[in-house]
């Protein structure tokens, strides 16, 4: 039997819980005894603390410890960098000396009774530093290559630099994206409890597996010793992929404390104490003939880091393979500043990339007077000419045949200005969207009891996207249930282990380990109970039967360039007096192989295009150049998409694609390739309308006057 | 957050006792209405009162609206204030200030009193990891000065303070000719509303003339030709929930297609709600014409001292008053 659960828009199955509350985040665990711990940060960028005197908190009401570099107990910060840690440099020690690095830079942790008497302790705190010089302002380094293999950075072929400068038309010009902050809803809560020497930590993360390991290694104990439960994420973005320094100082206040600790940061600390999408410098350079035929393509950028670690991302990935070209070189460098670590936010790399590389496309089919859609069509590539090896499938023209279509592109004029809504400047662009099919190892278990229901479980997360939903259909259609028979759990260590719930890689790696898992579990039960169906297999067998499987991706990569394709649309109008633009329309086709949940995949693109329109029109933070401080660190006036910036029409279409390559569920995911491509066919529609190109985002209303 | 004792006076006069007894002294007692703002700054350690004293239930909170022009108890909500048929169809500016302002739920929260009391966004102010604000620390210095300053003021300021004031309404009170019913102990004083708010000077914390044991009982504007004929622009990064950029009160009396007389006020430029008198002088007896409407608002920028990140506003706040014209003469 096939319940064909899989291709349906099932609503989300913890969606009663989301809406009634009965779905329990982080810092609301009901743990006994709790204490409360405040973090105090620095208020310099860059030097040491003299004095730091913690008298005054200490004698604060309702105070249990005050931890500073002073008396804090010394960790072991064992070697670790797991997959989501840059792999250079030393992630943050915190409370070990005396060193600042980066304003928000962790001094003291106080510990109180209450939430109000933590934070009112920390108030209390007086620190006096020798200030030091630092580097705070990205314009006033010059950028240096990331330590370690540099063709990882730097990547040339053919000649571009001879052929740009012998190329018939060329555009020149660089981008400038702002730092981003990831602002999910819910800020990062940690409540950590000892039980000897034993440790449970209710996270916010995106990797319940990431959090143990890297907290074992900071503590110096097995990981095994450490249980991590993340049952429900209120939004992440990346920002709950790595362990920061919250999460071991909650551990080591409980220690301290000989009680359970609950941080939660407060919405100003997570422009401090998280990472975010770092600003990024890039210039492209397009060189073509008359005809539109790239030539020649450079693409050189560089972006802000912190001193300890070489924070790098896919920033040039695509402009490698995206469109064909024979004279390509690239290259990434780094700013280094005193300022914490960047980490990934939505599309990390790609998103900051494809802005810059499809900005430039559009300059250079304006620079040719030819559409951008036939721009692209003739630098369709046959193949991934950096890798040398074919796409696995590649929908490109199918999404902007689609994407046209449903778009209404053949209606453009092409001319900037042209289109006009009574006193309004109309303006349509497109962009093409990539992003990489990611696949790693997972673990699944598959459980069938005898009542011919199942449990499935995988560590796993769901940020948002809706993976308790879309494993529920996976595991209901490989065991031949209705979805109503099968119960699926996340979100904690005591579950197979699974990788970080980022890069769009879920679907591909619990997914497939998920389906391996049932299908073996059924496999066993149909054999054992002898008989053709389940359910009477089950009677038959009268216990519980269970599997735990290992999936791995096999050798596809070798032998395939694997991504997700999509062409977007956005229509803005413009009012030309007053420089304020709004989206109208956004249209996305994708080419992101098979869809499990139509429903929940809308939901992530229309959430990417949401975030889109964010990245173009709106999200700065502001950093103050002398001090280092993020001016506008609150969501007053740290500006996101409300309601009324997200247009009426929302356009998702998912072109059929079946791709057998890329893993068991044919799938290449979604949660990064929404947002890829958008705030460029935003800032493309906004040169239409207006005939002004504004390369340095956001592009608010004083840039348009 | 300090810790602080909630105080809840059963009438008027015990609430002002508090504040009268503490004297100039802000740590000592602060009023809390509907604390839309309090809170924040509560939360933020820039305001640090021991004593925190409610008032809700001691002041008015009633809308009227009788020959005389419109009277706002100052307890009355955003939410009711900007609903209310009266003023939607006699106020319209007061309506769509509101309207602008925050969202449903602050406004729903939020009082008339509270909102002309609010404290600057400026970034320096809020965030007390810089030491330099003289506005929440006299004698620190001004951070925002040569620091981040897309957000401040370009009209009022001085070398101490450049900061906005960020309330909506203030600008159409002031445009309207509001004035403020003050209550204390000893009585009660009208102030206009025009100087109600001070400038910053050398004392940018000391940011209106109620002294300590004063509070807003009422705002009044009176009845006027203009108000009738009046409109709120606001501009900014995104649709809603954001604070001004730029915005333009303005309220016309027309005959025909002349103007006989024009209040223009602006938001988001001023270290106060900022009228501009110029710009209504060369409005009046003016036509709707564009290049009319445009020479008249270049008035506005007598005065205007930009400084990099606000330097646009002084261009922008031009076009704001020649569309909100356009739109209150029905010609937008």
């Amino acid at each position: 039997m096939i319940t064909a659960a899989i291709g349906q828009p099932v609503s989300r199955v913890d969606g009663r819980k989301k809406v009634t509350g009965g779905a329990t985040y982080a810092a609301e665990f009901d743990v006994p005894n709790v204490a409360h711990g405040s973090i105090v940060r620095s208020t310099v960028a860059s030097g040491r603390i003299t004095v730091i005197d913690s008298s005054a908190a200490e004698k604060a009401p309702g105070v249990i410890a005050v931890l500073t570099y002073r008396n804090a107990p010394k960790l072991a910060y064992a070697e670790h960098h797991g997959t989501t840690d840059p792999a250079v440099g030393e992630r943050l020690h915190v409370l070990q000396d005396d060193r600042v690095n980066h304003q928000g830079h962790p001094i003291a942790l106080v510990i109180a009774e209450t939430l109000e008497q933590a934070i009112h302790a920390a108030t209390l705190i007086r620190a006096t530093y020798a200030s030091e010089a630092g580097a705070i302002d990205i314009g006033g380094v010059e950028p240096v290559p990331p330590t370690g293999e540099a063709s990882k950075w730097e990547t040339r072929r053919g000649d571009p630099e001879k052929a740009l400068t012998s190329a018939e038309v060329k555009v020149d010009n660089s981008y400038v994206i702002p730092r981003e902050n990831h602002n999910p809803i819910e800020m990062h809560a940690t409540i950590a409890a000892w039980d000897g020497d034993r440790l449970t930590l209710w996270d916010k993360t995106q990797w319940v597996d990431g959090v143990a390991d890297e907290i074992a290694a900071v503590f110096g104990i097995p990981a095994e010793n450490i249980r991590v439960a993340s049952p429900f994420v209120g939004g992440a973005f990346g920002s709950g992929l790595r362990a920061w320094s919250h999460v071991t100082l909650a551990a080591l206040g409980a220690r301290v404390a000989k009680r359970p600790v609950k941080i939660m940061l407060s919405r100003r600390e997570m422009y401090y104490g998280t990472g975010y999408r770092p600003h990024t410098v890039q210039r492209v350079a397009l060189g073509a003939s008359r005809d539109g035929h790239l030539a020649a393509i450079v693409h050189d950028a560089y972006h802000e880091t912190s001193g300890y670690e070489d924070y790098t991302e896919a920033l040039l990935d695509a402009t490698r393979f995206l469109h064909s070209c024979p004279n390509v070189y690239t290259r990434d460098r780094l700013a280094r500043l005193n300022v914490h670590t960047p980490t990934w936010m939505r599309a990390p790399g790609e998103v900051s990339g494809v802005f810059a590389l499809e900005t430039a496309m559009d300059e250079l089919g304006v620079a040719l007077k030819m559409d951008p859609i036939e721009l692209r069509l003739r630098n369709e590539p046959e193949q991934d000419e950096y890798k040398n090896l074919p796409f696995s499938s590649r929908s490109t023209k199918e999404c902007y045949r689609i994407g046209a279509e449903r778009f209404g592109w053949s209606q453009r004029s092409s001319e900037p200005r042209s289109m006009r809504d009574g006193g309004l400047l109309v303006g349509w662009g497109m962009a093409t969207a990539t992003y990489p099919m990611n696949f790693a190892p997972a673990s699944a278990m598959a459980r069938l009891l005898p009542d011919g229901t199942a449990e499935v479980a995988a560590a796993a997360s769901d940020i948002g996207p809706g993976t308790w939903t879309s494993m529920t259909q996976v595991a209901a259609d490989a065991l031949g249930l209705p979805i109503d028979q099968v119960k699926f759990t996340l979100g904690d260590t005591s579950l197979p282990k699974t990788p970080p719930q980022g890069g769009s890689m879920t679907m591909a790696s619990v997914g497939s380990a998920v389906q391996a898992a049932c299908r073996k579990v059924r496999e066993d039960a149909l054999a054992r109970g002898g008989a053709n169906d389940l359910a009477e297999a089950m009677r038959h067998i009268g216990e519980p039967i269970e599997v735990t499987v290992d999936s791995k991706p096999g050798d596809a990569s070798q032998r395939f360039s694997m991504h997700a394709f999509g062409g977007v649309f956005a229509e803005v109008a413009i009012d030309p007096d007053l420089g304020q633009t709004r989206v109208r329309r956004i249209v996305g086709a994708y080419g992101a192989g098979r869809i499990i949940n139509p429903k929940t995949s809308r939901s992530q693109c229309i959430g990417g295009m949401i975030g889109g329109i964010g990245m173009a029109l709106m999200e700065h933070s502001v950093v103050d150049p002398r001090s280092g401080r993020v001016t506008n660190a609150n969501f007053a006036e740290y500006a996101i998409p409300v309601h009324a910036d997200a247009p009426a029409v929302m356009d998702v279409t998912f072109v059929d694609e079946h791709d057998p390559h890329v893993n068991p569920l044919g799938v290449k995911g979604l949660g990064e390739i929404s947002i890829v491509g958008i705030a460029a066919a935003i800032s493309n529609a906004v040169f239409h309308a207006t005939g002004k190109r504004i390369r340095e985002l956001p592009i608010t209303p004083d840039k348009l006057l | 957050m300090h810790p602080f004792t909630l105080e809840r006076p059963r009438d008027l006069s015990a609430a002002l006792a508090f504040r009268a007894q503490a004297g100039r002294n802000d740590a000592a007692a602060e009023y809390i209405a509907g604390g839309t703002d309090m809170i924040q700054l509560l939360q933020e350690d820039v305001r640090k009162p021991e004593r925190l004293v409610s008032l809700a239930g001691v002041l008015d909170d009633g809308i009227d609206i009788g020959p005389q022009g419109l009277r706002l108890g100052a307890s009355a909500t955003m939410a009711e204030v900007a609903a209310h048929p009266g003023v939607v169809e006699q106020f319209p500016v007061i309506s769509e200030a509101l309207f602008a302002s925050a969202s449903p739920q602050v406004r729903n929260q939020a009082t008339m009193g509270g909102n002309v009391l609010q404290r600057t966004r400026c970034p320096y102010f809020r965030d007390v990891g810089y030491a330099a604000c003289n506005k929440r620390s006299p004698g620190s210095g001004c951070a925002a000065i040569g620091g981040e300053n897309r957000w401040n003021a370009v009209f009022g300021t001085s070398d101490n303070c450049i900061a906005a004031h960020a309330s909506d309404l203030a600008v159409a009170l002031v445009a309207l000719d509001a004035s403020v019913e003050i209550r204390s102990a000893t009585g009660q004083r009208i102030v206009p509303f025009a100087d109600f708010h001070r400038l910053p000077g050398d004392t940018p914390h000391i940011e209106t003339v109620l002294e300590p044991g004063e509070v807003i009982a009422a705002i009044t504007v009176p009845a006027h030709p203009v108000a009738r004929r009046s409109h709120y622009l606001k501009l900014r990064d995104r649709a809603s929930f954001e604070f001004a950029l730029v915005s333009a009160a303005v309220a016309l009396d027309i005959d025909g297609d002349r103007i006989r007389e024009a209040r223009v006020a602006l938001g988001g430029v001023g270290t106060k709600p900022w009228r501009v008198p110029k710009v209504e002088a060369a409005l009046a007896g003016a036509g709707l014409d564009p290049e009319v409407l445009r020479k008249a608002a270049a008035h506005a920028v007598e005065g205007a001292q930009g400084r990099g990140g606000n330097t646009f506003k002084i261009e922008l706040m031009q076009r704001a008053i020649v569309r909100a014209v356009e739109t209150a003469g029905g010609r937008a």
